[in-house]
């Protein structure tokens, strides 16, 4: 129906195929993710890094810890990386920082994610004092930068990895809730949930049968592009000194102590690309879903 | 064709809390319906047709109040739990609503959609439930229910679509179908297979069927009798045919009037003046008054009880104008100068 609106008046020449009446940009956002460059990058870049966070000890040359180089070597040909100012070898280092940062950053969003989402879902749907308490919660901590939140959480429980962790899940779950809730508001007049009460079904299995459907895509989508977030606030709160605790090698307890460093740029270079190049491609992947899976908002977005 | 009451609604009443307060939507309404039986609800928008039938289910939005009896197999509907109101919605009472295109979910594939609700009431394992719904998806004439179950709501037309919406009504083989509006939204072919469908439904299964709908055509094929519904009351009751072959309310005249099918017999369709009274503007009296062609003045203070006329008909008007002891007209001549069409084609006047 809609396309055929969508077909020019003139019926003289052969209809033209669906293909031709879509322009460039809508194109490019039905393609499959293979044949988008900066997804398919995104996507290579992820999987190195799960193979490197997986099959560090094989990979790194050295133990993340191991002392036995001269403090700040530049790069060389033994230490590709260079050695920090305790002598370790940065590239093992960066390795094994793999398995800390990944692993964490994916509970972080898993567990933000369920938290966030059964909030919000429960708050559209439910409605009234629930509605109002959750959601007044969440503007709470919308209320403050992230950042400095998660400082306040992570000073106020201890400088650990486990606290950081905390933290970072304390001030994500609301974006959750929020995204959550409008979808369910939408769908939650919708006759199809009429029709599901009329059959019988309790509230828990509507929000669970009918309208889980309509919230998985959106907030997958999210999910997928606060991975990148998750894993820069994670190394900010290390980088400040507030997450992981030496001699742990976390991305940005390194980045930090490159800063102490300065002179010796290899120190905080490479685990900061570290950082960049996992959240950007994150954050490639997650626009590429969202115009899978949403291809409104992209037209919206006018891209 | 009945043997016996299931339903019986008594002084049922309904108050919505709206914007601007509480308002009385449905008003001491009672009706009944036998088993196997086709009762029509007939009215224009907002007359509260729908709330009535919501109101039995206790679906009604939050805020709202029901009073008197709804009495279901000795059971009265209104003071059951919430558990146990949950056990007869689906089960004992399913309802078919007007639009098949938003009913159903357009996420789910038919096959979720067509079980979930029969393997909670009937306690049946997964194969059960699906073999289940395909016998119920043969039984509304669906071509290839295998192939149906895997399909989602858009690859069906909207007649099937509605054809699947009454299966799932179907599957726990419920007592009583409130069908609302159950054939508005689809063409005027696919709604006599719809009605069709019902009926048979009705006479193989011994199910019976409550549909509400403005259409008074829809209702003289089917339905065994009619409620004519007006501003939350009943105005007129009684066997299909006797209602819509001589109609006495002047509402319910007037909807026969209105209907396109009475041009056929050579009188011009005639539409009610005026737009049915919202909520929040009810009129004093007959609230049909101030559109009524026979209103006099008493018709604006006092309500017109339902009372009886006679061969189990009820009328809820004071004037009684239509009545056929005065079709010749004595003095006022307006009263009666417009012939009632009839789409039952008995004999005509």
């Amino acid at each position: 129906m809609t396309v055929a609106d969508s077909l020019p008046l003139d019926s003289d020449a052969a209809p033209p195929g669906v293909e031709e009446q879509l322009d460039r940009s809508d194109r490019a956002a039905l393609r499959p993710p293979w044949r988008q460059p900066l997804a398919l990058t995104g996507g290579l870049v992820i999987l190195a890094w799960i193979v490197i966070a997986i099959f560090a000890p094989l990979l790194a040359p050295d133990p993340p810890n191991s002392q036995f180089a001269a403090p700040l070597l530049a790069p060389t040909h033994q230490f590709v990386f260079g050695t920090d100012q305790l002598g370790r070898d940065i590239f093992s280092r960066v390795l094994y920082g793999a398995r800390l940062s990944l692993p964490l950053a994916a509970l972080l969003v898993a567990v933000s994610l369920a938290i966030g989402s059964l909030l919000g879902a429960m708050a559209g749907f439910f409605g009234g004092i629930v509605d109002s308490v959750i959601m007044r919660i969440a503007d709470l901590v919308f209320a403050f930068p992230g950042i400095i939140l998660a400082l306040a959480v992570a000073a106020a429980l201890g400088p650990q990895l486990r606290n950081a962790v905390l933290a970072v899940i304390v001030v994500s779950w609301p974006s959750y809730a929020r995204l959550a809730r409008s979808l369910v508001l939408g769908a939650r007049t919708s006759e199809y949930v009429t029709s599901a009460r009329l059959f019988g079904s309790s509230g828990w299995r509507v929000l669970r049968v009918e309208l889980g459907p309509n919230v998985a895509g959106p907030l997958l989508v999210l999910a997928t592009l606060d991975v990148g977030n998750a894993v820069l606030l994670l190394s900010g709160l290390s980088f400040l000194g507030l997450g992981a605790q030496p001699p742990t090698a976390e991305w940005g307890a390194m980045v930090s102590a490159g800063a102490q460093n300065f002179n010796s740029w290899w120190v905080g270079l490479f685990p900061g690309l570290a950082i960049l190049t996992v959240v950007l491609a994150f954050n490639f992947i997650g626009d590429a879903l969202r115009d899978i899976l949403d291809p409104r908002t992209a037209r919206m977005l006018g891209k | 064709m009945s043997t016996g009451t299931l339903l019986e609604v008594e002084d049922l009443s309904v108050r919505l809390r709206t914007a601007r307060g509480i308002r009385l939507a449905v008003d001491h309404v009672s009706f009944s319906i036998g088993q196997g039986e086709i009762l029509g609800i007939a009215g224009e928008s907002g007359s509260g047709k729908t709330i009535t039938a919501l109101s039995l289910l206790g679906l009604l939005p939050g805020g709202s109040r029901t009073t008197g009896r709804v009495v279901l197999d000795g059971r009265d509907l209104l003071t059951l739990h919430r558990r146990e109101l949950r056990s007869v919605r689906g089960r004992q009472v399913s309802m078919v609503l007007q639009d098949p295109m938003t009913s159903l979910h357009p996420l789910l594939r038919i096959e979720v959609q067509m079980t979930e609700h029969v393997r909670t009431h009937l306690a049946m394992s997964k194969d059960q439930a699906r073999e289940r719904a395909l016998e119920m998806l043969a039984a509304v004439r669906i071509p290839d229910p295998e192939q149906a179950l895997a399909s989602h709501p858009h690859q069906f037309s909207g007649g099937m679509r509605q054809r699947i919406a009454i299966a799932m009504a179907l599957a726990c083989e419920p007592r009583l179908i409130i069908a609302d509006e159950p054939t508005t939204a689809l063409d005027v072919t696919v709604q006599a297979g719809i009605l069709s469908l019902l009926d048979q439904l009705r006479r193989e299964r011994g199910v019976s069927v409550m549909i509400i709908t403005h259409d008074l055509g829809v209702l003289s094929s089917i339905s065994d009798r009619l409620c004519v519904m007006y501003g939350g009351r009943i105005v007129e009751h009684g066997v299909t045919r006797e209602v819509l072959g001589s109609p006495r309310h002047p509402y319910t005249n007037g909807l026969m009037q209105a209907l396109p099918g009475a041009s056929g017999t050579g009188v011009p369709m005639r539409p009610i003046g005026g737009s049915p009274p919202s909520l929040d503007d009810m009129p004093s009296g007959c609230s049909f008054h101030p559109r009524c062609d026979y209103a006099q003045v008493s018709c604006s203070s006092k309500v017109p009880p339902l009372r009886p006329i006679g061969g189990g008909r009820l009328l809820a008007c004071d004037p009684d104008p239509l009545a056929p002891d005065r079709s010749e007209p004595s003095s006022s001549g307006a009263a009666t100068s417009v012939p009632v069409p009839d789409p039952l084609a008995e004999q005509v006047p």
